[in-house]
This record gives structure tokens, sequence and C-alpha cells, in this order.
């Protein structure tokens, strides 16, 4: 399974680099998806002005990337302390399932 | 895919609130229930609130030279149904809109709707529906996560269409137009978001079968 897992892996990261690879040195901006949806309201509705703004903004991207990371990482944080305690407690068999063997360093 | 504050007009606003209230009452009553009568399922439901933490953290590049990010909601519907989904997706987005600017109090009902309602209803539709024709626990979440993923990028233009029709080809020619802006961006990382899912989902029928076979009938061994 391990094996399995790792090829998954693979395939995600592979998945997020090529678009690196593809626009290597082209003119791609990799704005946010949400950006250009922004953008597309100005083409439909020009001068539209949002009616309301946020009543805090992260004062710069520094703080802003701070934050997201700080949200990946209690999320990941989490998910590794529940991983954790569930396989230092071992395989759980459900009913007529035999445990699976240990994959090395686990 | 978060509409951004200010982005929807009051009315839209409003309605998509009243929309999206009920099911995020109803799924925190949900919640409150589950962990009353299952209290062994606190930490997955934890877990599975913190994958959405993690996934919608993530902006990650698309082939289309933009950046958007996964929704993770799929894993928790999967697990746990849409309702519950709905209130770990609405902290999520809260968190988002108050400190990160990302999304907006304005339009958090209309982005509950498209994250953490819409989306998760599919997934927990696919994964229900491909289990229960015999499709093995992986394949059934790889569906769920990734068309519940796009899914609610779809629903996501739908609501951006409604509120700026376009002037010659109306709501649906709008329509069409954000889709183009989201979908071709987000098929890669809805593909990604059905592959990590997989892995947990691996992960814990290996070490949490126990908890599994708690929350049946929403999960069913493949």
């Amino acid at each position: 399974m391990l094996k399995r897992n790792l090829l998954l892996l693979f395939a995600v990261i592979a998945l997020a680099i090529l678009p690196l690879v593809i626009h290597h040195g082209g003119t791609a901006e990799f704005n946010g998806a949400d950006n250009e949806a922004a953008k597309l309201v100005e083409t439909l509705r020009p001068g539209y002005q949002p009616w309301f703004t946020p009543i805090w903004e992260p004062p710069s991207g520094e703080i802003a990337s701070l934050l997201f990371a700080l949200q990946a990482a209690i999320g990941a944080g989490l998910i590794g302390f529940y991983f954790g305690r569930r396989s230092a407690s071992g395989p759980r068999s459900a009913p007529g399932r035999r445990p699976e063997k240990l994959a090395p360093g686990e | 895919m978060h509409i951004m504050e200010g982005y929807l007009p009051l009315s839209h606003c409003l309605g998509w609130a009243a929309v999206s209230l009920p099911v995020v009452v109803y799924g925190s009553r949900r919640i409150i229930r589950l962990l009353n009568e299952k209290p062994e399922t606190k930490m997955l439901l934890a877990a599975s609130g913190a994958y959405v933490f993690v996934l919608s953290a993530l902006k990650i590049p698309s082939v289309t030279g933009s950046c958007s990010h996964p929704t993770g909601t799929g894993l928790a519907a999967g697990l746990f149904g849409p309702a519950v989904t709905a209130v770990l997706g609405t902290i999520v987005l809260l968190f988002q809109a108050l400190l990160l600017a990302h999304g907006g109090l304005s339009t958090l009902g209309a982005n509950v709707f498209s994250m953490a309602i819409a989306g998760p209803f599919v997934a927990y539709g696919l994964y229900r529906g491909l289990t229960g024709i015999g499709a093995s626990a992986a394949l059934a979440i790889f569906a769920a996560a990734a068309l519940g993923d796009l899914a609610t990028y779809c629903v996501t233009a739908l609501q951006l269409a409604l509120a700026f029709p376009d002037p010659v080809s109306g709501t649906l020619g709008a329509a069409a137009k954000f889709l183009a802006v989201f979908a071709p961006t987000q098929v890669p990382l809805a593909i990604s978001e059905g592959l990590l899912t997989v892995i947990v989902m691996n992960l814990l029928q290996r070490y949490s079968a126990d908890e599994l076979s708690a929350l049946k009938p929403a999960v069913r061994e493949a």
C-alpha cells in the first residue's frame, strides 16, 4: 500500500509542477482564478465597484502568506497527530479482515 | 472559487445566506448528535475538517497559467455526509474571510453554498452511489472528491453569472464565460484532489477501520 500511495503522491506533485514546466519562459502570470473572475466582472459590468470591502486585510503579501501557511500548518498538524495516534496503536482489523504487514519504518 | 467581498448584490447575498443557513444549522445538530452517539469518531471528524483547512489553503498552479485551490470537502462528505461537511466548510470560509480577505462576509452565504453544500452533496451522492454498486472505496472517493471539487466551481460560475448577466447573451452566456475562467484551471486540480483523497482513504482503511465501520452506513466496506 505504501508503494501505491507514493505513486499517487508523485502524480499529485507532477500535476503541480507540470504547469510550471509548460509555461517556463512564457507569459503566464499564475494569478489566482478568483482575480481572473473579478476581471471578467469588470468587462461584463464596466465600472463595477464592490459595495462592501473586507473589514480587515492582511497589510502585505508576506502577512497573507504567513496566514495561509498557518492555515495549512494547523490542518497538516492535526492530520499528522491523527494518523500518528492511529498508527501507534497498529493497524486495526475490521471483522474478517487480516491486519496487513507493517511497512518498513512504521 | 471564493467570490470576493462586495462582488454580489445585497439581494443575492441575502438569498444565498437564506439557503445556506438552514443546512449549516442542521449540520451542527447532526455533529452534536454524532458526537453524543459515536464519540469515537470525534478525532476523525477533526482530521476531516483539518483536511479541508489544508487543501483550501494551497493555491496550486494549473496548466492554464493561473492558480486555484482545491476544496478538500470530498473526504468529509464521503465519511460524514454533506450536512456535517457544510459546518466544516463554513469554519474554513469564515477563517479565510476574516483573516485573509479571501472571500468575504457579504458573500459568505454564496461561498458556503458552493464549497460547503453543493460540492459536498455531489461528492456524497457519488460516493454512496459508487460504493453502492460495488466500486472500491478508492475509486468512489476519487470520483467524489474530484467531481465535488469541480461542482463547487461550476456553482460559483453560475452564482457570478446570475449577478452579472452578459449584456448580449444573458445569464447563460455569462455562465459560459465564468466557467471558461474556472473550469480549465480547475480540472487538473480536481484530479490532484481526487488522488490525494485516495491516499487519505487508503490510510484510513488501514489505520481507522474501527471508526469507518462506526460511521456505517455512511461508509461501506468495498
